[in-house]
């Protein structure tokens, strides 16, 4: 028995120096395993080796089975170091298989974009917001009163000459600034008032630097206190916030007959060359007391001021368009510089 | 308003150089436009005779002059100048002198001759912009004495870019006073001379016009030297503000609208008959202009008229046949006020616009009349000799314009402003502008010039203050003031998260003009209830836009010419239908061409399709969150839509709108393809959206059943749904359609229908012989709704 025994334990040691190796050499999983089943499985070498240990006398059962059992130990160790390592290859070698050439475009990743008029548009009417002003609209297609008699613009007045203005044969016309908003925005509620109107506005004129159909911003703020100073201090706010630094800025007097004082504002532009030049950027001024009048507010106790700008002129200096007609040209060339 | 800087200067101490000047003026509201330096650099250039001039032998247009410079000896000048000639005078750049444009005269040979100097034109003295030939000066010019001080230069030409209510600084002396009060000086205010009266002949004056016309005077100069020539100085004045020297009587009248302000006009007096009447015009009465132009009048017309026939539109232009010509001896002299309400729109209805026109209907100071006449008088006297004879006046005081007396608070004048202005400050400002001021304890009672006729209230003396104070004192200061917050309905999209949802759908906006031409309507077959425009800029721009798809079809159009097939354009506008008040709708439209999906190299490309189209629809309408408020119907489209390829677009029932493709005729009249897809919505539908209201989520598994089923080719999708939702009801969680054929296997005029019912229930997992009756449901629902038929 001894002998057997003794016999067996080399048999078993050299056995399991060659199982190591063939472990090694092992390069699927599939042959991994049926190696495992042929060391470990129940009819394996060990496991043989372990049923051999009934026939031992107890002292020596116990140290030959802790061998036999070191012995598994070291070869299941072998075997799951084997398996890690042949999945990790199988893995490798997967994931390169898989390698995808990321540099080729993404899929429907297109987009479109909204118009350099309305970026700036809603850019300007943002700011406003953040100030409390709420938007306001009115029609297009405007009466004489509102755009011209109840901004105090009298018939046949010279100021009525600056405005080019269409007409429809019934006494309707294009509003030619988005001011008729003021009138009907005062007419609705009484102050506190902040609005801001912006819109599409017209004039018959067209060359390179007018456009029959344009866009303007109208604000309009009226309460118990505002001055000629708050108006300064909004506007300049507003320019700082729009283009995010600071200009030089002038107010000129101007008229306008729905304003007064009036004035119009210029600002340091910086051009390409390096020069800096005035540059007309806004009208404003106190509401005329006949125009508060007009609207059934009480001039004495209330005063306001209202501004209007072009969206157009903010939309070129932001955006550095030089040419006005490229607005509503719609060259997609153009457009996609916006998206 | 035009004029030369030397002339203002004699008429106000102005203690700045030019560029301040300018930089004072605009700032207080008397925007400077243009400034153009005249005359700048003149050094060495000399007023010279040319005394000889023979044929350069070497060249056929130079020729050898032999000038005369005040020096003692002749100098010999080579001249290409087609106008040099013996006898006259011009101006000479000696050797030495610099002209403008850093141009130094040297002694040179040109073509082999020598020439010492050289015989300027008034370009390249910078002091005109003619270059035609050398610079002619009057035969009395002195010779040898240098240019500049000849002709007063260096002087610069400032055009002011002057607003309508400021019609007083029209004239030098006016624009003086608001100089004076800028700088704090004077005008050196010329007194009225009055002329020596050498004749009596006169006219009677009658006034019948009211209102209009309050006041008239007149005179009748004989004897008037027709050829006389304009002194130098007013002629050289005239031109720097823009104006030709024409003809003594006519410089004259020019000079002293410019210098006071009062627009004058001459009639030939032996023209005029009997006494001159100032009435209205006749309804259909015709007067042949000065311009050679026809004015066809009506009664809103102020006339003046002789007794037998009209002469001159008044304020406006002065008639053909009373013109002064140069055959003309005797004038008759007219300096008149006309309301401003009298002569406004007067020219533009006549298709002019006047100097004196542009002045009348802004207001002209109505005690300038007298004060001009007696200038005029006195410098046609001088200058075209002559005898005056009385001045004739004719006026009803009660219309005149009367100055007004308005009063300024000092508690209002700083609620306005904003800032603290001193009373001293106050009262000199209103004082140096002409203007009587009296304290009150409130603040002053001003009195304003008769000149000022834009000071009525309160306000306009604020601005003034404002104005001559300086805008830039005026500190800035943020308004104070309750902040109401502003409520924005959660219930409705705003416009902007509309374009960006579109934008995000490849999608560019567009902006069109709102002007369409009637040949574009009608070849898109809009013709009715259209709103054309009365006075469009062109045939093109004619008429306003009753949809936005013309508009952003010929965008589209734009850029395929340019190598763009697949385009993708969207626009939120107004269109426009006839109605009283004409009626706006604010419209959302679309315009697709070109493969569905930009070309990529990992799909298939395909052509853009109408289900395209309806699928931007559907995103649009499901955001609102009520997608069964909304339904497409194949009846009653559009003549511009193709027939089989396009809905009308209802929401609760109501049209708002159409997709599809264009009609094969109208995409073939536009040079377009059948991939050119559209869709134009009312805006306003398409902004309402549902406040969510949350329902519980099931906790329980679904079951899918898919189903085929065959239905006659017309019945909808959304027949079927409506079939299937209605017998299922809230078990349907979900009802996807993945399949549509017809063809082989499908009896004609039939299609098959393939679908996933996804089936839930709120308290329970369904079994499957829940999910089966559920399918025997749905299927005997559409077998009954639609004729359908369960396929295998």
């Amino acid at each position: 028995m001894n002998q057997v025994g003794t016999a067996s334990m080399e048999d078993l040691d050299s056995r399991a120096t060659q199982a190591l190796a063939e472990i090694d050499k092992t390069d699927t999983l599939d042959a991994l395993d049926a190696l495992r089943v042929s060391l470990l499985g129940k009819s394996g070498v060990v496991t043989a080796a372990l049923k051999t240990l009934g026939t031992l006398s107890p002292d020596e059962r116990k140290a030959r089975g802790a061998e036999v059992n070191r012995l598994k130990e070291r070869l299941n160790d072998a075997l799951t170091v084997r398996k890690q390592a042949l999945e990790q290859a199988e893995l490798d070698r997967r994931l390169a298989s898989e390698k995808l050439d990321i540099s080729m475009p993404g899929r429907n990743g297109e987009r479109g974009g909204i118009h350099p008029i309305t970026r700036a548009l809603e850019r300007i009417a943002a700011i406003f917001a953040r100030l409390g002003y709420q938007r306001a609209d009115g029609p297009e297609i405007e009466d004489d009163w509102h755009n011209f008699e109840a901004l105090n613009f009298p018939p046949h007045h010279p100021a009525r000459a600056m405005h080019d203005t269409f007409y429809f044969g019934d006494g309707r016309l294009l509003r030619t600034h988005t001011s008729p908003v003021q009138i009907r925005s005062m007419k609705d509620r009484q102050p506190p008032i902040r609005i801001i109107a912006p819109g599409k506005v017209y004039r018959s004129d067209s060359d390179q630097t007018h456009s029959p159909m344009f866009h303007q911003i109208e604000g309009l703020l009226v309460d118990e206190t505002s001055s000629f100073a708050d108006l300064k201090g909004t506007l300049a706010e507003f320019i700082r916030a729009f283009f995010e630094r600071d200009f030089e800025m002038r107010f000129r007097p101007s008229y306008f007959p729905f304003t007064e004082p009036s004035a119009e504002v210029d600002i340091r532009w910086d051009a390409e060359d390096g020069s800096t030049r005035w540059l007309e950027v806004l009208g404003c001024g106190m509401v005329h007391p006949n125009v508060l009048k007009n609207c059934g507010i009480d001039p004495e106790r209330y005063t306001g001021f209202a501004f209007g700008l072009g969206v157009e002129r903010f939309a070129m200096l932001r955006y550095g368009v030089s040419d006005l007609r490229a607005f509503f040209e719609n060259d997609l060339r153009f457009l996609k510089q916006f998206a | 308003m035009k004029f030369s800087e030397n002339w203002l200067r004699e008429l106000v101490e102005i203690k700045a150089d030019r560029a301040a000047l300018a930089h004072a003026l605009t700032m207080a509201g008397l925007e400077v436009e243009a400034l153009t330096p005249l005359g700048e650099n003149l050094g060495g250039v000399v007023v010279a005779e040319i005394v000889g001039a023979e044929k350069h032998p070497e060249a056929d247009r130079l020729q050898v002059c032999k000038v005369n410079a005040g020096s003692g000896e002749l100098l010999q000048i080579v001249c290409g100048a087609p106008n040099a000639r013996i006898g006259i005078k011009v101006p000479l750049a000696t050797v030495g002198a610099s002209l403008p444009g850093d141009i130094t005269i040297k002694a040179a040979k040109l073509r082999g001759v020598e020439s010492f100097g050289m015989l300027c034109s008034a370009k390249e003295l910078g002091i005109d912009s003619d270059a035609s030939g050398l610079l002619e000066l009057p035969l009395d010019a002195p010779v040898g004495q240098p240019l500049a001080t000849y002709l007063a230069l260096p002087d610069a030409s400032i055009e002011l870019k002057l607003t309508p209510n400021r019609p007083d600084c029209l004239g030098l002396v006016g624009l003086a006073h608001d100089v004076a009060a800028l700088f704090g000086s004077h005008v050196k205010a010329a007194a009225q001379v009055d002329a020596a009266v050498t004749s009596s002949a006169r006219r009677g004056i009658r006034l019948q016009a009211g209102k209009d016309a309050p006041r008239y005077l007149g005179r009748i100069i004989e004897g008037i030297d027709p050829a006389a020539r304009t002194p130098l100085w007013l002629a050289e004045r005239l031109r720097r503000a823009g104006l030709r020297p024409i003809s003594a009587v006519v410089d004259v009248t020019n000079y002293v609208m410019l210098e006071l302000g009062q627009p004058l006009h001459a009639f030939d007096n032996g023209t005029l008959e009997g006494d001159i009447v100032v009435r209205h015009a006749r309804d259909g009465e015709v007067l042949k202009l000065l311009d050679g132009s026809e004015a066809k009048l009506d009664s809103g017309f102020v006339l003046i008229a002789d007794d037998n026939k009209a002469l001159a539109v008044a304020g406006v232009m002065g008639g053909y046949d009373s013109r002064v010509t140069d055959a003309t001896h005797n004038i008759f002299l007219e300096s008149a006020h006309f309301a401003p309400a009298a002569i406004m729109g007067r020219a533009r209805k006549l298709g002019m616009h006047t100097d004196a026109s542009h002045r009348f209907e802004r207001g002209v100071d109505p005690e300038l009349p007298r004060r001009a006449l007696e200038r005029a008088t006195e410098l046609l006297l001088a200058i075209a000799g002559g005898k005056a004879g009385p001045v004739l006046a004719a006026e009803n005081l009660a219309d005149l314009p009367k100055p007004a007396m308005v009063c300024l608070r000092r508690a209002r004048l700083k609620r306005v402003l904003g800032v603290d202005v001193a009373d001293t400050e106050v009262a000199r400002i209103f004082t140096a502008l002409g203007m009587r001021v009296e304290g009150t304890s409130e603040g002053w009672r001003v009195t304003a010039p008769t000149s000022r006729f834009d000071i009525e209230l309160e306000e306009d003396l604020i601005e003034e203050v404002a104005r001559i104070y300086g805008y830039d004192r005026i500190p800035t200061h943020t308004p104070e003031g309750a902040l109401a917050l502003a409520t924005e309905p959660e219930a409705r999209l705003n416009e902007l998260a509309v374009r960006e949802q579109l934008a995000a759908r490849e999608y560019y906006e567009a902006v069109n003009l709102a002007f369409v031409s009637h040949g574009t309507l009608e070849t898109w077959g809009f013709t009715e209830q259209l709103v054309p425009l009365a006075n469009p800029l062109s045939t093109d721009l004619a008429v306003m836009r009753p949809s936005l798809l013309p508009g952003l079809i010929e965008a589209l159009s734009h850029n395929r010419a340019r190598q763009q097939e697949r385009v993708r354009l969207f626009e939120l506008g107004r269109v426009f239908m006839a109605g009283n008040p004409p009626v706006e709708t604010p419209s959302l439209a679309i315009v697709a061409s070109g493969n569905a999906r930009a070309e990529q190299w990992g799909e298939a490309s395909r052509p853009l399709d109408f289900f395209d189209l309806k699928g931007d629809l559907d995103a649009l309408v499901t955001w609102g969150g009520e997608p069964q408020r909304w339904a497409v119907h194949r009846d009653s489209l559009p003549a511009w839509l193709h027939p089989g390829r396009a809905a009308r677009v209802t929401r609760d029932g109501e049209t708002v709108g159409y997709v599809g493709a264009l009609h094969p005729r109208l995409a073939k009249a536009l040079d377009l393809g059948p991939d050119v897809h559209v869709l134009e919505l009312a805006l306003e539908p398409l902004l309402g959206r549902r406040l969510p209201k949350a329902q519980p989520v099931s906790r329980f598994p679904t079951v899918r059943r898919d189903i085929a089923v065959d239905v006659p080719e017309q019945v909808s999708w959304s027949q079927i749904e409506q079939a299937i939702r209605g017998s299922l009801g809230v078990t349907l969680a979900e009802l996807r359609l993945f399949d549509r054929y017809s063809g082989k296997g499908v009896e004609a005029g039939r299609k098959s229908l393939a679908m996933g019912l996804i089936l839930q229930d709120a308290s329970r997992t369904l079994t499957d012989e829940d999910a089966d009756r559920c399918v025997q449901n749905a299927v005997s629902a559409l077998g009954a709704a639609c004729e359908a038929k369960l396929r295998g």
